[in-house]
This record gives structure tokens, C-alpha cells and sequence, in this order.
């Protein structure tokens, strides 16, 4: 099993956003969540990478049988955790091409894999720091491919990124769940990603889906079948229905 | 010529900012000191002093080099016929400067000033012949190599018309020179069409008292860039260069980047005074305060149609002990102009250090990488070599930690 979660409960500043999720992917495969606005997908990305907001008040988490519940971020990172946020901070006066040298070990290497980005002319920029909705993404999956994880955490991995764009990136995700371009991945790279559109499932297969609701995990089931049901029906129906049938 | 009397009279006149300092506590330090004819050859000790401010011992790509041991010159080359560099006191033997000294600069400013004065200090002189740009920088260096001694030095730089010049210059002490006072005059003139980059270096001891006190009249069409940067522990630093632009179009820009440890009391700002009609000015400052206390000052006067000025202090808290204050202030008194400033003071932000984490870095390696990007940050043009330094000191003061 790549990732495990037991019974988490998560609180961000005294108030319990996740209430106990139960989770696990195996190696290889894709797990989609949805839900509304506020239902705690995104907190529970930020907690399987360890952000110092989220605090862990129950529950497990392990990634390959190691529990990483209470492991710092940069040790999560190299064990093969990486992650897409749908936000990132502005790192002023750090330009991309020293954190993706640094990440990729080498200059050369971020120099070929900026170009395949479409963000070399960004290189020389600090970090974030006026980029589009487009640049984000290609930014973060730059820094991702730098990283070459075993496992991948995507939040909203196509939101903000206009139709043009929409191509590049969902191509880039795929190559990073399939492609072989890290040679030591020769298991399959293992993925939790989130999606309201789920756009970007026309660029990736997904195993499972899940559908969080008020911090639980309300219901699961194909994803093209979840998501079909919330276009139809909106969260509430769906749950609803799909309780019935679990 | 200033009224002596006046001037004496400043000798105990307490600087506006900054500690005061007894000067009568110092003594006086040698203005003959020993010459040294071919500077690779000196101690290393100095020689590793000189290099950590940027001063190279080897003479290739420098156009000329000046080595003041504490009050007097003890090396002078040059390879560039376009330059003129000696000492002043030998400059004033040859020409009549009365037009240069003590013109940006006002003897009776305080006891530091006053003190220069009326012991004719000795320094510097560089002149750039009109027309002329030369490519590599000259260097100076200010070294202290007497404990519980003052220097007293006093330049001049005089970038003659349509020339450019660029110059490096180290202040540092010998190792056992640990409580000493430094006092620099400078004063420089920048002519029409003038261009001068003067980067300053300072490492000094935990216990020195640094005044510098420098002014700066620049005329039409003359370009300033300043770089200051003060990474080590010192005891007390202040310095409130005054920058008068006279001539129409003239632009100065001002970067400084201080890192306040325990123990130090840092006092740095720039006035910029726009006196002509589309003038303009840019002061930056980046500090850190470990435990030290940092005060950033910034002022800018308007005084003509078109000025354009901007000013930013930014200062990181790294952790309790220390006190940091950011003061910028804008005047202008007439309408047409156009000045802004901004003013922060924070601590490194948790969510930036996290994501650097998440891809890897170790949490000291994310501050460092944070720290490092605040500092240079925003500076453009700062040369490599500063770079490097800046990033030295980050690693040795284990900000990261």
C-alpha cells in the first residue's frame, strides 16, 4: 500500500475540519476526490504533506507501512511525497531557476525541463511572483518533475489555466503519473488528486473516487460514475443516492 | 573658508543620530604607516581582511588600487591613465581643490566631522578624466590595524564630465584592532553626464564605532548608484549620507543591506535632496535584526517640478532580543512631484518556508534560501561578488537555525 490514512481527524485553528477518514491507494493508482467548497479536501492534502497548519488531534497516516503523521514536510518529501498546490506562496528574491536547480540537483537538467514546460522564460523570475493562473501550474509541475515523487498530491491541478494552457498541463500530469521520465518510478506513480470539473480526468485514468463531505468521507465509487451523479444531481443528491447503494 | 572657530566649537557637538562616541577616548592613529610596495605580499591576515571587503590583493581587473593603514596611505597603483588616484593631502599639494573640500560636506556637522577637520585628515583623492569610462573598478581599502585607536580619513571623488567610474571600497580592522573609532569624510561630485557605482563594504569588529559621513552633489544628467553592506557583528555604525540633486535629469540610487547581530547598534538611512526639475531616486533597504538593534532611515525632499522618488525598507525579525525600527519620511515643497514610500517589518513568513520544504529542502536550507532571496532581492545590479558575500554571511550566522 503507497498511502494509508486510519480515522484522521484534522483541526486548523482549534476548529475540526476533518472527522475521521478512513483512505488508502495502492501503488500505481489514481484517487480522485470531490466535493463542495469547504468540505476539507484540500486540508486533507495539506495534512498527508504535513503543512504546518493542519494539526493532526487523531488518526494515522503511513506511506509505504512508514507512519509519517507526525514526520516534517521535507522528510515526506523525500521519502516520494510531492505536491501541486492550487495557491502557492510568492517567494520574493528566489528566482525559479535556483529552487529548480536546487530540487533537480543539477542546472542542466532544470534548464531541458524548463524549456518542455514552457517556462523558460521564467527562470530568471522569483518564484510565483506575478505568474498566471498557466504559470502557476506549469511552475508547480515543473518543480514536481524536479522532484520525480513517488506519490503526488494535485489540488485542482487545472483551475485558472485557460484552454490553451489546459492541454499543456493535463499532458504534463499524465506524463508524471506514467511517463518515464524518473527511472527509479518503475512501479507507477501513485496519485490523490482533486477535481470540481474533473477535467483533468480526460487526461488521466482514475481508479477510485471519493466524495468528501463535512470533514467524512460521505461516499466512493467509480469516478466517472461520481461525477456524473454530481453533475446530475449537485452533492447532496448524490450522497444521497449513492449511500442507498453502498 | 569656514570659521575655525565654529568648526571647534563642533568638537563636541553630539551627532543627530546614532550613540555618541568620546573621541578623546581614542587615540590618534599613525599617519605614516609602513608602505607596502606590492600588496600580495602583505600578511595574510590583512590580506584575508582585504578579501572579505571585496578588495582583491592581485592587481588584474582593477584599474587601480589604494590601501589606507590607519590614517595614512600605505599603497597606491594604478594602471589606467584615464584615473588620477593619491592621497588627498598629496592632491592638495598639486592642485587647488578649494572648489571640492568641505563643499558636501559641513565641517561643523558634529564632532566627527569637526574632528577631520581640523586635524586635515588625509584619505583618497580620485579624479576620472571627462569623457573617459573606465571599465574596471578602482579599490580602496580602510583598514584599522591599532586597538583603541581612531582613523580619521577624508576623500574625494570627482567624476569629471560625460565619464564613468566605478569603485569598490573595503573598511575593515586588523584582528587585534577590535575597539577602535572610524571616522570617513567623503565627499563626491559627480559633473554633467557623470556616472559613478560606489559599492561599500564594511567588516569590523564587534566593538568598533564606525561615523562615515558622506555627501554627494551630482549635476546634470549624472548617474549614482550606491550599494552598502554590513554583514558582521559591529559595535555602533551610523551613517546618513546626504545626496543633493542639482541638475536637471541627475538620478541617484541608494541599496543598502545590513544584518543587525546582538550587540549591534546599526543606525543607516540616506537623505536624497532633488533640487532640479526631473530628477529622480530610488532608496532600498533590506535588513536582518538577530538580537541587534536596526534602525532603517530613509528621506527624500522635493524641491523641483518632476521629481520622482521612491523609497522601501524592509526589515526581517529573526528573533526577540532585538529592536527594529523603520523610519522613512517624504517631504516635498512644491507640487509637481511624485514620491512614494513603503515600510515593512516582519518575521519570514511560515507558508513560504513550508513550500520549499515540500519539495525537499531542509527547513534551514528554506530559510536560508528565504533570507538570501530578501536580501538581494529587489537590488538589481548587484555585482557577483556581493552576492557571494551576502551569502556567506547568511551561512555563517546560521540564520537557518
Amino acid at each position: 500500500m503507497v498511502l494509508k490514512i486510519e480515522d484522521l481527524h484534522v483541526e486548523i485553528a482549534g476548529k475540526e475540519i476533518l472527522r475521521g477518514i478512513d483512505l488508502e491507494i495502492g501503488t500505481g493508482q489514481t484517487t480522485v476526490l470531490f466535493g463542495p467548497n469547504g468540505s476539507g479536501k484540500s486540508t486533507l492534502l495539506a495534512a498527508v504533506m504535513g503543512l504546518g497548519h493542519c494539526k493532526v488531534t487523531k488518526g494515522r497516516i503511513t506511506f509505504f507501512d512508514i507512519d509519517i503523521t507526525n514526520m516534517p514536510i521535507d522528510e515526506r518529501a523525500r521519502l516520494g511525497i510531492g505536491m501541486m498546490m492550487q495557491r502557492p506562496p510568492n517567494i520574493v528574491g528566489v528566482k525559479l531557476k535556483d529552487l529548480v536547480t536546487i530540487i533537480s540537483g543539477d542546472s542542466k537538467t532544470a534548464m531541458d525541463m524548463s524549456n518542455e514546460f514552457k517556462m523558460d522564460k521564467f527562470l530568471e523570475r522569483d518564484v510565483n511572483v506575478g505568474f498566471s493562473g498557466g504559470e502557476i501550474k506549469r511552475s508547480e509541475l515543473l518543480q514536481l518533475a524536479s522532484q520525480c515523487p513517488q506519490f503526488i498530491l494535485l489540488d485542482e491541478p487545472e483551475s485558472g489555466v485557460d484552454l490553451e494552457n489546459i492541454d499543456l498541463v493535463g499532458n504534463k500530469v499524465r506524463g508524471l503519473l506514467y511517463g518515464n521520465a524518473c527511472n527509479k518510478r518503475e512501479d507507477g506513480v501513485s496519485a490523490l488528486v482533486i477535481t470540481h470539473t474533473g477535467q483533468i480526468l480526460d487526461y488521466i485514468g482514475a481508479d477510485r473516487a471519493y466524495v468528501l463531505k463535512d470533514g467524512m468521507i460521505a461516499c466512493s465509487g467509480r469516478p466517472t460514475d461520481l461525477l456524473k451523479d454530481i453533475r446530475m444531481k449537485g452533492y447532496g443528491e448524490c450522497v444521497k443516492c449513492r449511500m442507498i447503494k453502498m | 573658508m569656514q570659521n575655525d572657530k565654529n568648526v571647534k566649537n563642533a568638537l563636541d557637538k553630539k551627532a543627530a543620530y546614532g550613540p555618541d562616541v568620546d573621541i578623546n577616548a581614542f587615540k590618534t592613529g599613525t599617519y605614516t604607516p609602513d608602505k607596502i610596495d606590492n600588496i600580495e605580499e602583505t600578511d595574510t591576515d590583512m590580506k584575508d581582511r582585504m578579501v572579505n571587503v571585496g578588495v582583491t590583493p592581485c592587481k588584474s581587473g582593477r584599474s587601480g588600487t589604494m590601501l589606507f593603514v590607519d590614517n595614512g596611505p600605505s599603497h597606491i597603483s594604478s594602471c589606467n591613465d584615464d584615473i588620477e588616484l593619491m592621497s588627498l593631502r598629496d592632491a592638495a599639494k598639486r592642485y587647488d581643490l578649494s572648489e571640492y573640500l568641505w563643499k558636501a560636506v559641513s565641517p561643523d556637522k558634529d564632532k566627527y566631522t569637526a574632528k577631520s577637520y581640523l586635524e586635515e585628515a588625509d584619505g583618497y583623492f580620485i579624479r576620472v578624466r571627462a569623457g573617459k569610462h573606465v571599465k574596471t573598478p578602482i579599490q580602496t581599502c580602510m583598514l584599522i590595524n591599532r586597538n583603541k585607536q581612531m582613523q580619521n580619513v577624508h576623500n574625494i571623488i570627482i567624476v569629471e564630465e560625460n565619464a564613468s567610474l566605478e569603485v569598490i571600497t573595503g573598511c575593515t580592522t586588523s584582528k587585534h584592532a577590535t575597539e577602535s573609532l572610524h571616522v570617513g569624510v567623503s565627499e563626491t561630485f559627480i559633473k554633467d553626464g557623470g556616472s559613478l557605482s560606489f559599492t561599500m563594504i564594511h567588516n569590523w569588529g564587534d566593538k568598533m564605532h564606525v561615523r562615515p559621513r558622506s555627501g554627494i552633489i551630482m549635476e546634470r544628467n549624472s548617474r549614482f548608484v550606491n550599494n552598502y553592506v554590513l554583514l558582521n557583528p559591529v559595535g555602533s555604525m551610523q551613517s546618513y549620507p546626504v545626496t543633493y540633486l542639482n541638475g536637471e535629469g541627475a538620478s541617484a540610487k541608494f541599496n543598502s543591506i545590513c544584518l543587525a547581530h546582538e550587540g549591534s547598534d546599526i543606525d543607516v538611512g540616506s537623505m536624497v535632496i532633488l533640487n532640479a526639475p526631473g530628477t529622480s531616486a530610488e532608496i532600498i533597504s533590506r535588513s536582518i535584526t538577530l538580537g541587534g538593534r536596526m534602525m532603517a532611515r530613509g528621506k527624500l525632499v522635493g524641491n523641483a517640478a518632476g521629481a520622482k522618488a521612491h523609497l522601501e525598507c524592509r526589515s526581517l525579525v529573526l528573533n526577540d532580543n532585538g529592536l527594529t525600527s523603520a523610519v522613512p519620511e517624504l517631504e516635498s515643497n512644491v507640487a509637481d512631484v511624485e514620491m512614494t514610500h513603503e515600510a515593512a517589518v516582519g518575521k519570514i513568513a511560515r507558508d513560504q518556508v513550508e513550500y520549499l520544504m515540500m519539495r525537499g529542502l531542509t527547513e534551514d536550507e528554506a530559510v536560508g534560501m528565504i533570507v538570501r532571496g530578501f536580501l538581494e532581492g529587489g537590488i538589481s545590479g548587484l555585482p557577483d561578488h556581493l552576492k557571494r558575500e551576502i551569502d556567506a554571511a547568511v551561512e555563517k550566522a546560521n540564520l537557518g537555525s
